[in-house]
């Protein structure tokens, strides 16, 4: 039943390591351990050899592996590590959830209403200026002549257009929050103000102080707001939404973890804009991130450093503790450099027995696969009236077939260390999805043999609230060449470089159609 | 061997007499010329200036009547008895060198080494 024991190892794995494995005890990382196993014995002669300690703080990630070699050995725990750190995931999480709910709140609450309040003021405004003279001083007004009430419907129209055309530039839900204030629109939003105001200070001036009888200057006066207030809305486009459209700057954007390098063409933005393009793009082009990929890595620098001591044979000197830690650490250096360490000869057949192991449960996966969605058929029209027994929907046949694919599936994801990400319920729902769209076996397998986009799988993995901006700029200053910021997560971030894209100095060449004639060339020998 | 357009052309040329062979109905000579001002200079092997059209042997077979006269290969022919090699079309060479009614053809050739040669001799 046990696979892995038919394998033949390399031949310098210790047998102690493979006897144990066969006794049938489930060691999470067998793989490692065993590589730890047959390093270790390389590594008998040195003098002290510590338990290796985790290099890196997180000790949520390493805990588990990095402990006392023998305790891989002895323990039947089957849990991984990624699941301790998805629970300490969690609490963070939880507890900014909680924190940011608040402050958040409050901030968007704060300028919704004083975008409110300033959109009624802005309407209710040339209305005010129609009907206040008809209020105050009714019968000293002119009467309203046949061009007087064809501005009437102007402002009407107008009020109407630019009722639509505010709604569909800001009524829009809100895409993120931003932890600096929008620099343009609040730009905007102070230049209106200060319109209507500079408006309301002539009318009351100039109109309703000297009672003005001429009601068509009076409308032609509300008119001329409401033109006023449609260019300006013309100018929150162009600042909005037309200046970034052209692309002036090529940033590229690197994950710390893995190093997935993707490159993105942005226009002028500010640092918080353009990092927010550039999240909303990672979550559709970079690889969800897997930290059970990187664990190797890890243990691996830990290795490396972990079989040496540095012990310093002088005597008490009267060394200055940075020269003291600088000696020991160079000394710890060069001691590593010339040790004659086979980590690389390790590393090279670890990787090819993963991948023949990974291609050989991919086979029978895929295989397993096949044949479990050859039980599976659409009822036919026919049939559907015949036989009304033991008739599935999507849910229940693939419950159905489930069973005979989930082993194989379980010891995919495992070897590829994705089994975290894919719940069962969440394969289960896919299994449908697949059979109610008339899906190959193929399709079906394709989301499990190459990480997707993070979007692809559950709602935990999004970590959507937990973004932050780390920059030496301001963030509300634009973009520059080579600016530099990091868009950190919880265990990973992304390094943003930006360079802006060269001034293009394109030539013509004319070529006339006519001018393309050829000859012979010859080079003929001729004996004599 | 390069020349300069409106000047005389200067070489030191060597006197090759070659006697043709018979071989059933043809006279051969024993060698083979390539070259010509209505071939491609730039693909002679043997010039030295890749815009020289001049007739240059490109072959010469061993044990023929021009290797026993002394003719080599990449030699270039400047004079086929009395007539100029120099500004001619590669069939008016081979014309001139294939003559029914001659036996013996005089060609004056020039190499690289004969430069050479004379400069150290009157050294």
């Amino acid at each position: 039943m046990d696979t892995e024991s038919t394998y033949s190892g390399y031949s310098y794995y210790s047998g102690r390591s493979r006897g144990s494995h066969r006794h049938g005890e489930r060691i999470r990382d067998h793989h490692k351990s065993r590589s730890k196993d047959g390093s270790r014995s390389e590594k008998s002669v040195t003098i002290n050899a510590p338990p290796a300690e985790p290099l890196l703080g997180d000790s949520s990630v390493l805990g588990e592996e990095v402990q006392d070699d023998n305790w891989g050995e002895t323990t039947t725990a089957v849990t991984g590590t990624s699941e301790h750190s998805l629970s300490q995931e969690d609490i963070v999480r939880i507890t900014k959830d909680l924190e940011d709910s608040v402050g958040l709140d409050c901030r968007r609450y704060f300028s919704l209403t004083l975008a409110v309040v300033l959109g009624l003021l802005v309407f209710l405004t040339p209305l005010a200026f129609l009907a206040l003279p008809h209020l105050l001083w009714p019968d000293k007004l002119l009467v309203c002549g046949t061009a007087c009430e064809g501005l009437f419907i102007s402002v009407a129209f107008k009020l109407l257009i630019l009722l639509l055309a505010v709604w569909a530039l800001f009524f829009r839900a809100p895409r993120a929050s931003l932890p600096r204030v929008f620099v343009f629109r609040a730009l905007l939003a102070v230049l209106v103000l200060l319109f209507v105001v500079s408006y309301w200070l002539f009318y009351g001036v100039r109109i309703l102080d000297s009672q003005d009888e001429n009601y068509q200057g009076i409308v032609q006066y509300a008119v001329s707001l409401v033109d006023a207030l449609l260019f300006i809305h013309y100018l929150a486009i162009v600042l909005l939404e037309l200046r970034q459209l052209q692309p002036a700057f090529s940033v590229c954007v690197t994950r710390s973890t893995d190093g997935e390098t993707r490159h993105y063409n942005l226009g002028q933005l500010s640092i918080q804009r353009a990092a927010l393009v550039i999240i909303e793009n990672y979550y559709r082009d970079f690889s969800v991130h897997n930290p059970a990929l990187l664990t190797a890595s890890k243990s691996r620098a830990a290795k490396h450093l972990a079989g040496l001591k540095v012990y310093n044979v002088d005597g008490p000197e009267n060394n200055a503790a940075t020269g003291l830690a600088h000696s020991q650490s160079r000394a710890m250096i060069a001691a590593a450099a010339r040790r004659r360490d086979t980590s690389h000869n390790e590393l090279y057949y670890e990787e090819a027995e993963h991948e023949r192991r990974v291609r050989k449960r991919k086979a029978r996966l895929v295989v397993a696969v096949e044949e479990a969605f050859t039980h599976i058929k659409r009822m036919q029209e026919e049939e559907q009236k015949k036989a009304p027994g033991d008739v599935m929907d999507p849910r229940e046949a693939a419950q159905a077939i489930f069973p005979s694919m989930a082993r194989s599936l379980q010891k995919y994801l495992r070897t590829t260390r994705q089994q975290h990400c894919h719940s069962m319920e969440s394969i289960q729902q896919h299994l449908a999805f697949c059979i109610t769209n008339n899906m190959t076996p193929k399709a079906f397998l394709e989301s499990y043999l190459t990480p997707g986009p993070t979007l692809q799988y559950g709602r935990e993995r999004w970590l959507a609230r937990q973004w932050t901006l780390v920059s030496e700029a301001s963030v509300t200053s634009g973009l520059k060449e080579g600016a530099i910021f990091l868009l950190k997560c919880i265990d990973f971030s992304l390094v943003v470089t930006a360079k802006r894209i060269p001034y293009i100095q394109l030539s013509e060449e004319f070529i006339d159609p006519k001018s393309h004639k050829f000859v012979l060339r010859l080079q003929s020998e001729t004996s004599v | 061997m390069s020349f300069i357009p409106g000047q005389p052309v200067t070489a030191v040329v060597q006197r090759i007499e070659i006697r043709k062979l018979r071989q059933g109905e043809h006279l051969i000579l024993g060698f083979s010329i390539g070259g010509g001002i209505d071939q491609d200079p730039g693909q002679n092997p043997f010039s030295e200036d890749k815009s020289d059209k001049g007739i240059y042997v490109t072959r010469v077979t061993p044990e023929g009547p021009a290797e026993v006269a002394g003719l080599m290969m990449g030699d270039k022919v400047m004079q086929v008895n009395g007539w100029d090699m120099t500004m001619v079309t590669h069939d008016q060479a081979r014309k001139r060198l294939t003559k029914k009614n001659e036996d013996v053809v005089r060609l004056l050739v020039t190499r690289k080494s004969l430069e050479q040669a004379v400069k150290h001799s009157m050294m």
